[in-house]
Parts: structure tokens; C-alpha cells; sequence
């Protein structure tokens, strides 16, 4: 596929969803959204790049690793699980943290958020490897 | 006793780090190890005498009442004496022995953590914790049979060695586990306790033999004999160590703790002396007419396994008394003869006892040795042996019930040891010379110090038996009869019955030693006819068998796993539909309370458009409608998810939907022409299908909506969802905090799939 409109779509609608997969990843804990939410659509951004131009260009040039998405995720996952643990608590124990940012306001910060990022890249590793898997053949 | 367990689990690891310099001497290092938890036990004699245990708890699963437990009395002392002591001197033995081998680190790793595992094995007071031991050394035994695992029939011995052990160790846990359901318990001592209530359980009999089935694998009895010269595929120090002087007693141990629980019954006293005395002639018989040195060992063995088992089984104060006697005696000599045999197939570079003869002149200090060794196993004086036959003769006369089969068969056996005895020592040492590859000599101290020093002991104990009687053989014996006994132990007795069936016994021995060694050809031609009788042999048994068993599963797995994914798929729907309507049909029938309404409008529209649209893709003339008519109904329902408020719901429904049809557009050139290649019947039948499947989906949506829950689960969520994880948004605090271990899984199970995916996608070779 070599569609001129699609790749100068491409470069808007990329950042757009991009963008778009963020807030729902944060705003994800009080209103609807979320990791998996986020994650699909961030790879929904990527998998549009791969529309547009070649899909080399996800794997050489943006030198993205599906598997190490999915790595990183579980890794996260896993990290935000022992803080349960390390404050003396039982597994998966929320713990959380208030934050006074100057612009932001309070902000709330705990470790079921560290666990929604780590969806968040397991499901953007997930959906590139189940495309780059298919484009490859 | 726990931490010398520990001790030997941590030196058994350290071995694969040591420097260079003490890893060439390591053996010796192990060994000072095994002589250090010797000492330990040794100096604990004094103070387990008569019936005193000593007994540690660690608390293991107290929820299902399960502690480590271990437990030092005169029974796991002799042994635990026996495990380190012979140990140590199989160590030392080694480190001239396996000089020249490659692969020494895991040899010496599994050597000595099986050291550690017999001494767990002895020492545990819980029949969970013995099973768990038991089953470690069948899997060393396993590795060191292996260690010259580029030979087929080392591989073969151990295959068999390793499945016919394990399959007795499994028996063996399914013994444990019904006697144990009786008594809530697997401490052997509240068995002991509770000896009535098991004995007159109905599980008495089948678990008795479930556990007799472990002790017989293990220790080698008829009809499971058969691996144990199989087993001689293994280094000598392996054989001398694991197959002679300690893992082949763990069952005869078995036994003896397990004695006062179970003990005394018609079964025991009928099924094990039967059994034992089989085993014994067994082997008595086999051993004559062995060529190799350590096959003839190999079924000595057997032979003194059978004679244990019997003595454990006759179950009288005075045979339980020649069965701890003699458990000593045998490990003495036959640790001693086997490392005999490897030093002479190192220095002389055969262990064909044809090929064997006259090494009297080159190794005077060895026949020293062996000679005194051959008299303990011949039960002559001055040795310890021949105070353990009288014992045992004695025992013999006066076992109840089928004594005097036991003792008819008793002196036949013991009068093929006699000769098979003398017969060891003349063919090597004494007899033609032959001619040696290469001279033999005696140098080498570490090749004759653990023999000497067991033979030593094995004369000293001879003379003053009183020593060895009064200390550790009563103790264990008392422990096992559960009563205060005075052993006294003499090599004279005078001239009593004993002595007289013990003289016709040496007579006869010594008259067919040397018919055997006048005429040559009597032994040729009785091997000619052993081979012509014994034609079926228990091995070959095994082997076919197995073979069979593998046919069996290659054929039955074919069958099932035939490789159509439509069948696979079809078998599923099929199975998990009938599984439905019957769990339906079970629980009250197609009563249905559901009322069914067009309102809102905009709803039944909406659905109205999904049937539609599937309708559509199934009649579609081209893929790419298909996909998009399914792509209608994917939206449509993330529609009325909108509508009912799950919100999230649906913001995924819409993602997902857009991905699978990218992913679509994206192999969508390179399918094949849309064809319609099913016939008109498999259409048919895959309607069928379809609707039996949707059919059931249908009921259990319909069905869900009648189940009434006292307190629905998702009011806990909602209320508490604020409150305790600080989220608004309640799905995602499901899904992050509340139920965040599902959420782990299901993200875990998502990466595997996907790597499953890609490594589908990604082989070339993929037909279809």
C-alpha cells in the first residue's frame, strides 16, 4: 500500500490517537478509560503508521519491540504487586500517595496506577506483535 | 538432624563452585563430611539405648497436620551409622576410582546428595516427609545408573531402574495415604499408637500391599528383582554405595519402622517371608552362574535383600534381632567385595571372572581382604557373618507359620552362598593364572583403606560381638518390638541344633565348590540349561511392555489429536453444548420467566440491524462484505452496551472491532479466492451445529437473568470503590485494585497467546 492521503493522514491521526490512548490511560481511574482502553488504542496508532508507510518502519526506524513492550508491562505489573509486600501488607495491597502540584491540583498517585501502565504497554506489545506477525507473512 | 541435612544439601551445591585446587580433591572433602556426621552419630549411641527417641518438630503445614518430623532411635541410628560411615569410605574410594572420568562434578553431586536424601529418608518421623526422601534417591539412583549415559545398556538399566522404582514409590504413597485417611495422621508414631484401629480397618489389607508393592520395588524382591543387576551399568563406587549397603535397604527400613504399626497380622506374616524367601533363592541361584564380578555381587545382593525382607516379615523378637545383625553384616562385606571388584577391573581391566585367575601373586594385601569379606558372606568364623547365619538359622526354626519351607529353602540358599563364596575368591585370586594386559600391583592406599578398615571391623565384631549386641542391634531391636530386650550376642553357642544345620550347611557348600571348580564344563552346561529354562526373562517382559504402552499412546493420540482444526473445534462446541442442556435439564428444566417487549424502539432497531447484518455475511458473494457485515454487528453491540451505560465496555468493543478489521484488510490479499468448497451435507451439519450452539448460548443469557443472588457481588464494588482504592471510575478499579490478581493473569495468558500467534504465524513449513 503506498497511499499518498493516507501517509499525510498518517502523521496527524498518529499523534492524535496517540495523545488520545494517554488521557484515557489517566483519566482511566475515575472516569471511563484505562489501560487496556489505552493501550489498544495507542496501538491502534501504530498499526495505522504501519498502514501508511511499511511496517519495517515499526520494527527498524521507530525500532519497536513488541516483546519488550510486553516485557516491560509485566515487569511493572509485577513491581507494583510487591509494594504490598515491602509496606508489610499482603500482595497487591493499594498503596497510595497525594501529591500538591502547583497547576494540577491534588493529585493522587498510587500503585494500582503503576499496575494499569503496565496493561497499558502489555496490550500495545500485544496488538503490534499479533500486526507485525501477520504482515510479515 | 535437621541441620546436618541441610549441611549435605548446602556441600552438595558448593561442589559446583569450589576453586581448582580443592576440586581435585573433593572426595576427600565429602568424605570428611560424611565422616564428620558419623562421629556425630556415633557419639549419639549412648544416648538413644532401649527404647529412647529422640525426636525434632518443625512445623511444616499445620493445617492439614503435617510436620517434619525427625526421629533418631536405634533403628535409623544403624542405619544413619551405616549411610555415613560406608559414605565416607566410598568417598575416599572414589577419589582414586573415578580419577580419569570427565563429568565428575555431577557425578560427585549426585553421589553425595543422596547421602543426604537416605539420611533424610531414615531419619524422617512422617511417612509424607519419608515418601519425598524415598523418591530422591530412586531419582539419583536413576542419574548415577545413567552416568555413562552414552552406553544403550546404561540407559536401559536406569530407564527400568527409574520406572520400577517410581511406580513402587507411588504405590507406595497410596498405601500411606489410605492407612493414613484411618488415623488422620502420617506420623509413623500415632500410627504406631493407633496400630489397633488400623489393623482392623477395612483398608488394612489394600493399603498394606500398595506399600508392600514400594517396599519390594525398592528393595529389589521378586518379582521386581530384576533391575537390580541392571543397575550395576553404574560406577562400582555407585554400586558399592547405592545398590549393596544403603538405597536397596530403604524398603527393608520401611519395614522395620513400619513393624509395630502394621505388623504381626496373617498378611504380613504370610505375604512378606513368602516373597523374601523367593528372592532369596532367586538370587543364591543366579549368583553361581554369573560371569561378571559385578553381577554375581549383584544378585548376592538380592539374595541378602530376600533374606531381610524374611526376617522382617517371620516377625519374632529373636528375627528381628538377626535382621538388624545381619543388615550390618551385609553392608560390611558386600560394600567391601564391590569395591574389590572395581579395583581389579581398574588394575587388571576385566571383571569376566573367566578371564580372571591367579592375581594371588600381584595382590596379596586384596586377597587378604576379600578372603576375610568371602568368609563373612559365606557365614563362616571367625567373621560377624557366620555369628548372623546361626542367628538367622535360629530364627528360622522357630518362625511360626511356614517355617519349615523357610528353612529347607534357607539351607539351599545358603549352601549355594557357600559356594558362590568360594567360588569368587579361587577364580580371582587362586586358579590358572592368566595372561594380564598389564601387571597389577598394589599401589594405590586409596583403593584398599575402605576396604580394610570395613574388613577390619568385620573381624573385630566377630570376636567380641558383644560390643555391636548390647549397644545399637538392641536398641533397634527394641524399638521395633517396642520393648525393653538384653541382646546378648556370643560367636560360640555350643553344639545345639543351630551348629548342626550350619555344618551339614558348610559340607554341602564346600562339596559343591569343589565339584565346580574339578569339572569346568558342570558350570558351562549349567548355564546352557539355565538359558534354555529361563528363556522368559522379566526384563525383556518390561521392556515389551513398555513398548506396547508407547504404541498404545502413539495410536490412541493420533486418534484424538488427528490435527483438523475444524473437528477440534466442532468436538468443543458439541461437548460444552451437551454439558449445558444437561446441567440445565438437572437443575429444573426450561422454565423461563424472561418477558420479552420491543421497547425501546431504538434497541430493537439496533438488534434488528445485527441479525440483519449477520444474515448478511453468511450470504455475502465476497469476503471483504462478510467482514464488513460483521463489523456491523460488532459496532451494533458496542451500541447497546453504550446504551445499558457500560461505557468502557463499549469504548473496547469499538477499539477491538477496528483492530480485527485492520488486521483483516491486512490478510485479506493474500487468502485465497473466496470459494465455497463444502459439500451440501457438511453445510448441513454445520448448521446444525451452529444452532444447537446458539441455541444454548441463548438459554444461558435467558437463565441468567432468573438467578436470584441473596447480595449481588457488584454492590460491594460500587460502594466501596471510593472509599478504599480512591477510583471513580468502578470497572477500572476492578480491574487494577479489587481483582487485580485476575487482571495479572489474564494479561500473563494474553502475552502467551500472542507469542503463540506470532511463532504460528511465523513458521514457514505451516500448511493450510
Amino acid at each position: 500500500m503506498n497511499s499518498v492521503i493516507l501517509q499525510i493522514a498518517a502523521r496527524y491521526v498518529r499523534w492524535m490517537l496517540l495523545i488520545f490512548a494517554l488521557v484515557a490511560l489517566i483519566r482511566g481511574h475515575n472516569y471511563p478509560g484505562g489501560g487496556f482502553i489505552g493501550g489498544l488504542l495507542a496501538g491502534l496508532a501504530l498499526i495505522y503508521d504501519g498502514f501508511a508507510f511499511d511496517h519495517k518502519r515499526i520494527s527498524k526506524k521507530r525500532k519497536i519491540n513488541p516483546v519488550g513492550y510486553i516485557g516491560v508491562g509485566l515487569l511493572l505489573i509485577f513491581i507494583s504487586l510487591l509494594f504490598g509486600i515491602l509496606s508489610g501488607d499482603v500482595l497487591m495491597k493499594g498503596i497510595w500517595i497525594s501529591l500538591n502540584l502547583p497547576l494540577l491540583g491534588q493529585l493522587k498517585l498510587g500503585t494500582p496506577f503503576i499496575f494499569d501502565i503496565g496493561v497499558f504497554f502489555v496490550v500495545i506489545g500485544i496488538t503490534i506483535l499479533f500486526f507485525l506477525s501477520l504482515k510479515r507473512r | 538432624m535437621p541441620q546436618i541435612l541441610l549441611i549435605y544439601l548446602i556441600s552438595s551445591l558448593a561442589i559446583f563452585i569450589l576453586p581448582k585446587w580443592v576440586d581435585e580433591r573433593k572426595p576427600i572433602l565429602l568424605g570428611l563430611i560424611n565422616l564428620g556426621a558419623f562421629i556425630f552419630f556415633f557419639l549419639g549411641i549412648p544416648f538413644i539405648s532401649g527404647q529412647i527417641q529422640y525426636t525434632r518438630f518443625i512445623s511444616w503445614i499445620p493445617e492439614i497436620g503435617l510436620n517434619l518430623e525427625f526421629v533418631l532411635d536405634g533403628l535409623s541410628s544403624i542405619f544413619a551409622l551405616l549411610i555415613t560411615g560406608i559414605g565416607s569410605l566410598v568417598f575416599f574410594y572414589s577419589y582414586r576410582y573415578m580419577k580419569g572420568y570427565s563429568r565428575t562434578k555431577p557425578f560427585y553431586f549426585y553421589l553425595f546428595l543422596f547421602g543426604g536424601a537416605m539420611l533424610g529418608l531414615v531419619l524422617s518421623g512422617n511417612l509424607i516427609q519419608l515418601f519425598i526422601f524415598w523418591e530422591l534417591t530412586s531419582f539419583l539412583s536413576f542419574l548415577l545408573i545413567n552416568f555413562f549415559h552414552e552406553k544403550p545398556e546404561a540407559r536401559r538399566a536406569a530407564f527400568q531402574s527409574l520406572f520400577i522404582t517410581v511406580f513402587g514409590g507411588l504405590s507406595l504413597l497410596s498405601g500411606i495415604i489410605l492407612i493414613g485417611s484411618d488415623v488422620n495422621s502420617y506420623s509413623i508414631n500415632v500410627w504406631i499408637a493407633n496400630a489397633d484401629i488400623i489393623k482392623a480397618s477395612n483398608h488394612y489389607v489394600p493399603g498394606l500391599i500398595l506399600i508392600l508393592i514400594g517396599v519390594f520395588t525398592k528393595s529389589a524382591q521378586f518379582p521386581f528383582h530384576f533391575w537390580l543387576p541392571g543397575a550395576m551399568q553404574a560406577p562400582t563406587p555407585v554400586s558399592s554405595y547405592l545398590h549393596s549397603a544403603t538405597m536397596v535397604k530403604a524398603g527393608v527400613f520401611l519395614l522395620a519402622r513400619l513393624s509395630p504399626a502394621l505388623g504381626g497380622t496373617f498378611e504380613w506374616t504370610h505375604i512378606i517371608p513368602l516373597a523374601g524367601v523367593i528372592t532369596m533363592l532367586i538370587g543364591s541361584y543366579f549368583a553361581i552362574t554369573q560371569t561378571g564380578l559385578k553381577p554375581i555381587l549383584a544378585y548376592t545382593t538380592i539374595n541378602a535383600l530376600g533374606v531381610l525382607v524374611l526376617l522382617i516379615g517371620i516377625d519374632t523378637k529373636l528375627s528381628i534381632k538377626a535382621a538388624m545383625l545381619f543388615l550390618i553384616i551385609h553392608a560390611f562385606y558386600k560394600a567391601t567385595l564391590f569395591m574389590v571388584a572395581g579395583m581389579i577391573d581398574k588394575k587388571v581391566g576385566t571383571m569376566d571372572i573367566n578371564k580372571l585367575g591367579g592375581l594371588l601373586k600381584y595382590l596379596p594385601i586384596t586377597f587378604i581382604i576379600t578372603l576375610l569379606a568371602v568368609l563373612s558372606m559365606a557365614g563362616l568364623p571367625p567373621m560377624l557373618g557366620f555369628l548372623g547365619k546361626e542367628l538367622i538359622y535360629e530364627a528360622k526354626i522357630q518362625s511360626p507359620g511356614i517355617a519349615n519351607l523357610v528353612l529347607f529353602l534357607g539351607v539351599a540358599s545358603n549352601v549355594l552362598m557357600i559356594a558362590v563364596s568360594l567360588f569368587f575368591v579361587y577364580k580371582i585370586f587362586l586358579g590358572k593364572p592368566q595372561p594380564f594386559e598389564k601387571k597389577p600391583n598394589e599401589k594405590g592406599p586409596g583403593f584398599w583403606l575402605g576396604p580394610l578398615v570395613l574388613v577390619v571391623l568385620s573381624l573385630f565384631f566377630g570376636l567380641f560381638p558383644s560390643i555391636l549386641g548390647s549397644t545399637l542391634v538392641e536398641s533397634a531391636v527394641s524399638t521395633i518390638r517396642e520393648e525393653d530386650i538384653i541382646v546378648k550376642l556370643k560367636l560360640w553357642h555350643g553344639f545345639n541344633d543351630v551348629f548342626f544345620l550350619s555344618l551339614f550347611t558348610v559340607i554341602l557348600g564346600f562339596a559343591l565348590f569343589f565339584l565346580l571348580i574339578k569339572r569346568d564344563r558342570l558350570l558351562a552346561r549349567w548355564r546352557a540349561l539355565n538359558r534354555s529354562i529361563f528363556k522368559f526373562k522379566l526384563t525383556e517382559l518390561f521392556d515389551n511392555t513398555m513398548e506396547g504402552f508407547v504404541n498404545f499412546t502413539t495410536r490412541k493420540s493420533r486418534a484424538i489429536q488427528h490435527g483438523y482444526h475444524r473437528y477440534y473445534i466442532l468436538t468443543i462446541i458439541l461437548f460444552t453444548s451437551v454439558l449445558i442442556w444437561y446441567q440445565v435439564f438437572v437443575t429444573g428444566g426450561f422454565k423461563l420467566n424472561a418477558s420479552f417487549s420491543l421497547d425501546p424502539f431504538y434497541i430493537s432497531g439496533l438488534i434488528a440491524v445485527i441479525i440483519s447484518a449477520g444474515t448478511f455475511s453468511i450470504f455475502a458473494k465476497t469476503r471483504i462484505t462478510s467482514i464488513i457485515a460483521l463489523g456491523v454487528i460488532g459496532y451494533g453491540i458496542s451500541l447497546i452496551y453504550l446504551y445499558y451505560g457500560a461505557i468502557d465496555l463499549s469504548i473496547t468493543q469499538i477499539i477491538v472491532e477496528t483492530i480485527i478489521i485492520a488486521m483483516f484488510a491486512l490478510v485479506l490479499q493474500k487468502l485465497p479466492r473466496f470459494a465455497k468448497l463444502s459439500s451440501s451435507i457438511t453445510k448441513f451439519r454445520d448448521i446444525i451445529v451452529a444452532l444447537i450452539f446458539g441455541s444454548v448460548m441463548t438459554l444461558i443469557a435467558l437463565r441468567a437473568i432468573d438467578i436470584d443472588f441473596l447480595d449481588p457481588i457488584s454492590k460491594y464494588y460500587i460502594d466501596n470503590s471510593m472509599i478504599k482504592a480512591f477510583g471513580k471510575n468502578v470497572v477500572n478499579v476492578i480491574l487494577v485494585d479489587f481483582r487485580a490478581l485476575d487482571t495479572m493473569g489474564e494479561v500473563i495468558v494474553l502475552s502467551i497467546a500472542a507469542f503463540g500467534v506470532s511463532l504460528l504465524l511465523q513458521s514457514k513449513t505451516g500448511k493450510t
